[in-house]
């Protein structure tokens, strides 16, 4: 989140999309009602289901799955077609007026600089045009038909409410209903704001989906100020924290980057990590990456990270290529990994492709599964259709503690830290992660010692500074995460602190000031609000710097005054900010420089050649999709995916027969497959169900409450059927789409509730997203049938 | 006089040791209905297990924690202080003590071996020798010092590390701090999917 929970009572405006926080966030969502009751606000959603959010929303527009970017692209273009942005801060605070080179394009489905062959953009003609001083060329007017604003008219000109319609299969009415309400923001006396979840992520074009949430919301003037921004909610305790600490390819702690094979030594490493500024009035914060990363390596390798060893650079694996979820499994698939180790995640149920995933973990080596339940990845070789005697993958299972059990900080959704008590011991037999882990790193250690092996100088240098070696307190593990001066060996209270010449450690310079001397920051409970907008600075620690609002500079105009006086985040008053801590130095002027201060343009990014599938963002079919892409029919899907070798041949393709779109959600009952344990919930919720729209289940004379079977190319499920009015027929393309939902929560292992096994990822496609890689979850084929009821 | 049951409970509470008109003194029988489960349980102030919305929880402990005592846990509400929250919990954080003492928690490490059909139950010592001698032995095997352009690398092939959204950062770190140690790149968790 840019933003936090509480702050979404600030809106004008919420738009759900691509969630249904009413079901997965209910507590969190209660902020959404609190603006719609307290602020008048209008609550939308936006979704191929009829949600229990829509249920309270004030309206509803049903679209198809994948059909995300249609819709965004159609109110960009509403937008500008109407003048509806909001003008200042569009010009003070986006790369708007920033003029790109000449030769950039886009012509019938792709950007210019595509490359065949490699399936892959060469991205030279998407720079920005530079003047004489090497700095980019601006036009303020915006007039410029290569700056940033008018490529983007032009770019999204073409989705006009009756294309969006046509790809989408809404009304055009309801489409430009919609439209009014959530364009009606961009202005300084109103603010909006977009909820999204994992019904954005989980796409082939998953990122473009969530840029162009980014885009519209600049254009609008919602990013950086209370009641704003561009709101992820995440659907685990910790999922920012880990992602925070990367436990991900291809970052290490603090969105730092995995080094790669070309950068062979620290010095190339950092120069290709640092930005340089791209305009004079820039603050390029991230031109402090230098500091963060010496910091971390000193973290790690304590005494022995020093300049003659570049600071350890050469401990870190530089990895060969991609090393995301699908890769793991496309490297078990074919044999080349031996080992996989699992913690507090039951994989195999997590998908995509259940039954290509079955055949990868028969072909590992090994496997070790950490958990406080026994999971379904564990005993993958019990189940449905795997022969157990013909599987040579030995698995070990270690229980071990769950949350309440251990202390230590959980991060939500709004970057909150917040500290939580132990309050019982485990059960005996049963050791925390925190043991296993350090268990495991001394084991292998000592075996080295003993055996000698592969390159074991950085477990051997790796610090280990702990009270307890074998089980390090986890407040002695947030104090090396917050970080230490090495001169006076006192922990830091801000990564402004930090060096690059070695003098400073820091585990994580995100969470530096998160436990100081003068405390746990993050285990705070002082609930003042003095700014009455639900900040509270005394609650917890916020990343970073305890800020509440990401980018608040741009709550405030170029002269720095609040664009809505009675929410403000900022505001100077001659001498400095006052409000949420700034996101710019306390005292610095507000022209000093631009509002956005981690990008090196110093503005916010309309246009972006950070991305692996275009500056903007293009409407491409899901890689599984019932039709026809209406805006260039050669260019279908997304050119720039990864296309894992045999994954082709398990996608439904012409002449098969598949005509439904499928989408798989949670509910509100269960917590993705560990809430199966939980005697209560099985008992509100126990069963797999299908919903299906009344019309397709009256065609295939599928009754509610009897049973149904889907099937898609890859697998099958069956269940019992919820025949529904909550999803209605869709006209895409001239053709009738139905729509059928599958909820995700059930396996095989244990078995408290009566599922047979039906598993909702039995059914998903193993592809994944241009950018991050996140498997297409959300938009698939299937075909469905009515099923016999069965003996209970 | 007529004693209504309300005056009758006004003048026990305001008259301390009061007999009553029934000739016994009901005042413990009283204060025993107005006890509360969680009477004498110790308050610990925790984080909901499950979505991110972060919900404060706290948690009822009986037992000091001292030695020879066990912590039992008696209930879990929300925590009214926290802002995010306000004491409010859903239908999954509201039966979050089914997940602390769920029967289903498992207490023993179990191993299967190639091609058995059944775990066996094996101890600690057994697990995590088994595991740091796999671990090395992946590590030995499939680790590249330098690739086929002589560029230093120093990367373990062969093993990979997936989660988790659901340990605490402390822990999150020091996952990855150790296996970016060991020489890992295949690093994911659920954030991913």
């Amino acid at each position: 989140m840019t933003n936090h929970w509480k702050d979404i009572k600030n809106a004008d405006v919420v738009l759900v999309m691509g969630a249904n926080p009413a079901e997965n966030h209910p507590c969190g969502f209660k902020w959404a009602l609190e603006a719609r009751d307290e602020n008048g606000a209008k609550l939308l959603t936006i979704d191929p289901r009829f949600t229990r959010t829509s249920a309270v929303a004030d309206k509803h527009l049903q679209i198809r799955p994948g059909s995300d970017i249609a819709i965004l692209g159609g109110l960009i273009r509403h937008i500008l077609t109407n003048d509806l942005h909001h003008a200042d801060y569009v010009r003070a605070h986006t790369n708007a007026s920033f003029i790109i080179s000449g030769d950039f394009g886009f012509e019938d489905g792709l950007f210019s600089g595509f490359e065949e062959a490699g399936s892959r953009y060469d991205k030279t003609s998407w720079s920005y045009q530079r003047a004489a001083d090497g700095y980019v060329r601006r036009d303020p007017t915006l007039e410029d038909p290569q700056c940033v604003f008018q490529l983007l008219r032009r770019h999204y000109d073409r989705y006009t409410p009756a294309m969006v319609a046509q790809i989408a299969g809404c009304s055009e009415q309801k489409f430009l209903e919609m439209a009014d309400i959530i364009c009606s923001t961009g202005r300084a006396d109103r603010v909006g704001t977009i909820m999204y979840a994992v019904g954005w992520t989980m796409h082939t074009v998953g990122s473009q989906i969530i840029r162009t949430g980014a885009i519209l919301q600049l254009l609008l003037g919602n990013i950086g100020r209370p009641g704003g921004g561009i709101n992820a909610l995440r659907g685990h305790a910790n999922v920012q924290g880990a992602t925070d600490h990367a436990i991900v390819a291809g970052i290490l702690p603090g969105y730092l980057k995995v080094p790669t094979p070309e950068q062979t030594t620290l010095a190339e490493h950092l120069e290709a990590s640092t930005p340089q500024p791209l305009v004079p009035d820039t603050v390029n914060y991230w031109g402090n990456y230098p500091k963060f990363m010496v910091s971390l390596l000193k973290a790690w390798f304590g005494d022995s990270a020093t300049t003659a060893n570049e600071f350890g650079y050469h401990y870190l694996g530089k990895p060969d290529g991609d090393a995301t979820w699908l890769s793991i499994w496309d490297e078990a698939y074919h044999g080349r990994l031996e080992g996989f180790i699992t913690l507090g995640f039951n994989p195999l149920l997590a998908g995509p492709d259940i039954p290509r995933l079955l055949q990868s973990m028969s072909r590992l080596k090994w496997m070790t599964v950490i958990d406080p339940f026994m999971l379904d990845s564990a005993e993958f070789w019990k189940a449905p259709g795997m022969n157990p005697a013909e599987i040579d993958t030995e698995v070990l299972y270690l229980p071990t503690t769950h949350w309440i059990e251990r202390d230590g900080s959980f991060t939500n959704s709004g970057r909150w830290a917040q500290w939580k008590e132990k309050a019982i011991d485990p059960p005996d037999g049963v050791r925390s992660d925190t043991w296993v882990l350090s268990e495991l790193f001394w084991r292998v250690k000592e075996l080295y010692q003993q055996d000698g092996g592969a390159y074991d100088e950085p477990i051997q240098n790796l610090t280990w500074n702990y009270l307890n070696p074998r089980e390090p307190l986890l407040t002695e593990l947030a104090k090396e995460i917050n970080g230490y001066d090495h001169a006076t060996g006192q922990l830091l209270s801000s990564f402004g602190q930090l060096q690059a010449d070695g003098g400073t450690s820091s585990g994580n310079w995100l969470y530096t000031g998160s436990y100081t001397e003068a405390g746990n920051m993050m285990a705070r409970r002082g609930t003042a609000d003095p700014t009455g907008l639900g900040m509270h600075h005394e609650w917890a620690f916020s990343w970073p710097a305890n800020r509440r609002v990401l980018y608040n500079r741009a709550s405030a105009d170029a002269e720095g005054r609040p664009w809505d006086p009675t929410r403000a985040g900022i505001a100077w008053t001659g001498r400095e900010w006052i409000g949420d801590v700034p996101d710019y130095g306390r005292t610095t002027p507000p022209d000093a420089a631009g509002a956005f201060i981690m990008t090196e343009e110093g503005v916010a990014r309309l246009f972006s050649s950070q991305m692996a599938d275009g500056p903007f963002s293009e409407h491409y079919e899901p890689v599984e999709s019932p039709t026809v892409n209406a805006l260039h029919e050669s260019v279908p899907v997304n050119p720039v995916i990864n296309w894992y070798d045999g994954v082709r041949e398990t996608l439904a393709s012409e002449g098969d027969d598949f005509p439904h779109a499928c989408t798989i959600y949670r509910v509100v009952e269960h917590e993705h497959f560990v809430t199966q344990n939980v005697p209560l919930l099985v008992e509100a919720m126990p069963d797999f169900f299908i919903e299906i729209p009344e019309g397709l289940a009256a065609e295939k004379g599928i009754e509610n409450g009897g049973r149904a079977r889907v099937w898609s190319k890859r697998g099958e499920v069956e269940g019992v059927a919820i025949v529904t009015k909550r999803i209605k027929p869709l006209l895409v393309n001239g053709r009738t789409v139905w729509t059928v939902g599958i909820p995700v929560h059930w396996g095989f292992a244990g078995g408290t509730s009566n599922t047979h096994a039906s598993m909702a990822n039995l059914l998903t496609p193993f592809i994944g997203d241009a950018n991050t890689r996140c498997p297409e979850f959300k938009a698939f084929l299937v075909n469905i049938a009515r099923a016999e009821p069965r003996a209970t | 006089m007529a004693i209504s049951r309300r005056t009758f409970l006004k003048a026990s509470v305001a008259g301390g040791v009061v007999v009553s008109a029934l000739g016994f003194d009901l005042k413990p029988a009283y204060a025993a209905v107005r006890q509360l489960k969680i009477r004498n349980a110790r308050e610990y102030k925790t984080v909901c297990p499950y979505c991110a919305v972060g919900c404060g929880t706290i948690a009822y402990v009986h037992g000091s924690g001292g030695l020879n005592t066990t912590k039992t846990i008696i209930h879990v509400e929300g925590d009214p202080d926290n802002p995010i929250n306000g004491g409010t919990l859903c239908p999954k954080g509201a039966s979050q003590m089914g997940l602390a003492i769920s029967p289903r928690l498992r207490k023993s490490p179990m191993y299967r071996g190639a091609g058995a059909s059944e775990w066996r139950e094996v101890d600690w010592d057994f697990a995590m020798d088994w595991f740091a001698r796999k671990f090395k032995a992946s590590r030995d095997a499939t680790f590249v010092e330098q690739d086929s352009q002589g560029r230093t690398v120093n990367r373990c092939n062969g093993i990979a590390w997936v989660g988790s959204a659901t340990v605490a950062n402390e822990d999150a770190y020091l996952i990855t701090k150790t296996m970016r140690a060991m020489g890992l790149t295949y690093i994911d968790h659920q954030a991913r999917i």
